[in-house]
């Protein structure tokens, strides 16, 4: 018996999961029973693989390396994994998913956290994230922010674009007057929000509405609101962005690690690999499920295999004491953004 | 066939005895009559308290956020010295106050049309149409206003002729969507205590010259603000404690609920020592409330 969870923000679609079905072929095949959980936040999946019931874990990288920290999860043998080999290399060995150079788990998805507007209320069309930041005044009280602790790294790219002297060389390895800095600009930011989001649904509402004219989205977000025929526009700013890397991950107290090796070896089969990444709106990591899509387009409109795309995406990362750019033990962690955050929304 | 027979006599002895036994030790009976009630107040609801208390004085790795059980008390500190927190706590009282008032204004004459004026058929109707709303989800009733308050939603729609727009989303919606969600606790009690009003009062002020606002001052009002007080009890401390509504309708605004929910996951113990905020605000106001006797006539 195995039980999984995959975390929510990058599934939203997933309480009809059922019509979409990878899951019942995967136990006929293999003998093996799966239960899952759906987890809403990265931070309620934290602690939920903390009761280690779970033998398998879907998770983002603003998570993984807590994850990691706590021995909650195990390395990953990837040679027990043949599907692992046609994984794009672009998601391997990255800070996000391995540890001095061992594997925590198989990529499975990706997604950037783009920049939306209202073509009809935001002109002209932005293409930096200065429209949400140093001029978000122009559009006070419908400017929206994704609502975590990790949303800091995307004022931290900005200042990174746009402030050199603060010498911030990764969003994610921020010291103490680095944050200060970060923190400062989302306080002004603050002044021009109308609401952050965690709820996808509510953000696409906010956006056909109009209560939200302008910010942070997710592809499947401006997919959906285009389908509804909202007037919105969703784009890669030329500072880049930050974005998500999901991993799935073997628990180290897993009863069945056989199953959860099986698992992953299914869930990024090039079939199974598209139907996820359809159903969950995110990019695919095998480079062979892009001919197994229904939308022939799909990986197209997100950028499956579009290296130019992801290189200037910086993938969420679990701020560490150690700085994740190598400079020593100065860099302030996750607990210090959760707090900063708080303050941020005051 | 024999036991069958045999069986009902045997269970009637012992029933009689036992109710023997009860008739005679009236502190038994007390105490077995009790027994259930305080076992599930003292263990289930006081004891989740005390384990809450408890935790609060804990911590979490920095690194691994497992908690960490060492005696301390760096999450009490936290919150009473970081700024933040003490905005948050003034503004989930100044909102919960606001509730409170516009729950007792509103309610107040409606209540009184229902109690005093109303025929006996209309009064019924008024009590169902008031207590309908409660059936109600209240995901459903605060999702319907977040609709109402979006641009160009019913209220900007309605107001457009007089000038009126939608406050947004924000901390004036929050009040709106909270009073709204908590009025039928605030008609009932007050509607309960005007109906007890000994109209005999009413006359003899009328007698003894007194005009119609003069009774509602000196005659109406001293007799039913317990039942006020009483009906700004469940306004005030629902207020407190909400998280959701301010979710769906408070934009940008945090308050207690909010904060706790953001910390329950990745630091328990400082969401343990949150959370007695709000219970201390509540056994503060109830204390103050005791003394105006509003909680004889819950």
């Amino acid at each position: 018996m195995e039980r999984l969870v995959p975390v929510a923000p990058q599934n939203p679609t997933a309480k009809d999961r059922a019509r979409v079905d990878w899951v019942h072929p995967f136990e006929q095949q293999t003998g093996c029973k799966v239960n899952t959980k759906i987890a809403g936040t990265s931070d309620e999946m934290v602690s939920l693989m903390k009761t280690g019931q779970y033998d398998a874990v879907s998770a983002s990288g603003d998570a993984t390396l807590r994850l990691i920290a706590a021995g909650d999860v195990a390395p990953v043998n990837t040679g027990l994994v043949p599907n692992y080999a046609d994984i794009y290399p672009g998601l391997k060995n990255q800070p996000w998913n391995s540890v001095d150079g061992r594997m925590y788990g198989i990529p499975h998805g990706r997604g950037a956290n783009l920049l939306m507007y209202r073509t009809d209320k935001v002109s002209p069309a932005p293409d930096s994230w200065s429209v949400v930041f140093d001029g978000a005044s122009a559009y006070s009280g419908h400017v929206t922010a994704y609502d975590s602790p990790i949303y800091i790294a995307d004022a931290a790219l900005y200042l990174m674009k746009t402030r050199p002297e603060l010498g911030i060389k990764n969003p994610y390895a921020l010291d103490d007057a680095q944050l200060k800095a970060a923190v400062d600009l989302l306080k002004t930011q603050h002044q021009a929000i109308g609401e952050y989001w965690s709820d996808y649904q509510k953000s696409e509402n906010s956006f056909k509405t109009g209560d939200t004219v302008v910010g942070t989205t997710w592809q499947v977000i401006a997919n959906m609101a285009q389908t509804d025929q909202a007037p919105v526009q969703a784009v890669l700013p030329k500072e880049g962005a930050t974005g998500w890397s999901d991993t799935w991950m073997v628990s180290s107290k897993a009863a069945h690690p056989d199953c959860a090796y099986q698992w992953m070896n299914w869930i990024v089969s090039p079939k199974v690999n598209a139907q996820v990444a359809q159903w969950f709106g995110e990019a695919p990591s095998n480079a062979k499920a892009c001919d197994q899509t229904t939308d022939k387009n799909f990986c197209t409109t997100f950028h499956a295999a579009d290296d130019a795309y992801w290189k200037n995406v910086y993938y969420w990362t679990t701020p560490i004491k150690n700085c994740l750019d190598g400079r020593g033990a100065t860099c302030t962690d996750y607990a210090a953004w959760t707090a900063a955050w708080t303050e941020i929304k005051g | 066939m024999a036991t069958d027979v045999a069986a009902p006599p045997v269970r009637r002895g012992v029933v009689r005895r036992a109710a023997a036994v009860l008739h005679r030790h009236a502190g038994l009976r007390l105490t077995l009559l009790l027994a259930a009630p305080m076992a599930w107040l003292v263990l289930a609801y006081l004891g989740s308290l005390a384990v809450l208390f408890l935790s609060a004085f804990w911590t979490v790795d920095d690194f691994t956020y497992n908690i960490v059980r060492v005696w301390n008390t760096a999450n009490f500190s936290t919150v009473f010295t970081e700024p933040v927190y003490r905005t948050i706590a003034l503004r989930t009282l100044g909102i919960a106050a606001a509730v409170t008032v516009v729950d007792a204004v509103v309610a107040f004459p409606m209540a009184f049309y229902m109690a005093r004026i109303a025929r006996p058929r209309t009064r019924k109707l008024l009590v169902v149409a008031v207590l309908t709303p409660l059936w109600a989800s209240y995901l459903v009733k605060a999702y319907a206003w977040r609709v109402i308050l979006s641009q160009g939603g019913v209220l900007d729609w309605l107001g457009k002729p007089v000038g009126i727009s939608s406050p947004g989303y924000g901390t004036a919606a929050v009040v709106i969507v909270l009073a709204y969600l908590w009025l039928p606790y605030m008609i009932l009690p007050i509607y309960a205590g005007l109906e007890n009003l000994p109209a005999n009062l009413l006359d003899a002020s009328a007698d003894l010259g007194a005009g119609a606002g003069r009774t509602f001052r000196s005659v109406v009002l001293p007799l039913v603000l317990p039942s006020v007080f009483a009906g700004s009890v469940f306004t005030f401390s629902l207020s407190l404690g909400d998280y959701i509504a301010v979710q769906i309708v408070g934009g940008k605004t945090q308050m207690l609920g909010t904060a706790i929910a953001d910390n329950v996951t990745l630091d328990l113990p400082l969401a343990a020592a949150l959370s007695c905020v709000p219970v201390a605000m509540i056994i503060g106001y109830l204390l103050a409330v005791r003394r105006t006797g509003a909680l004889d006539s819950l």
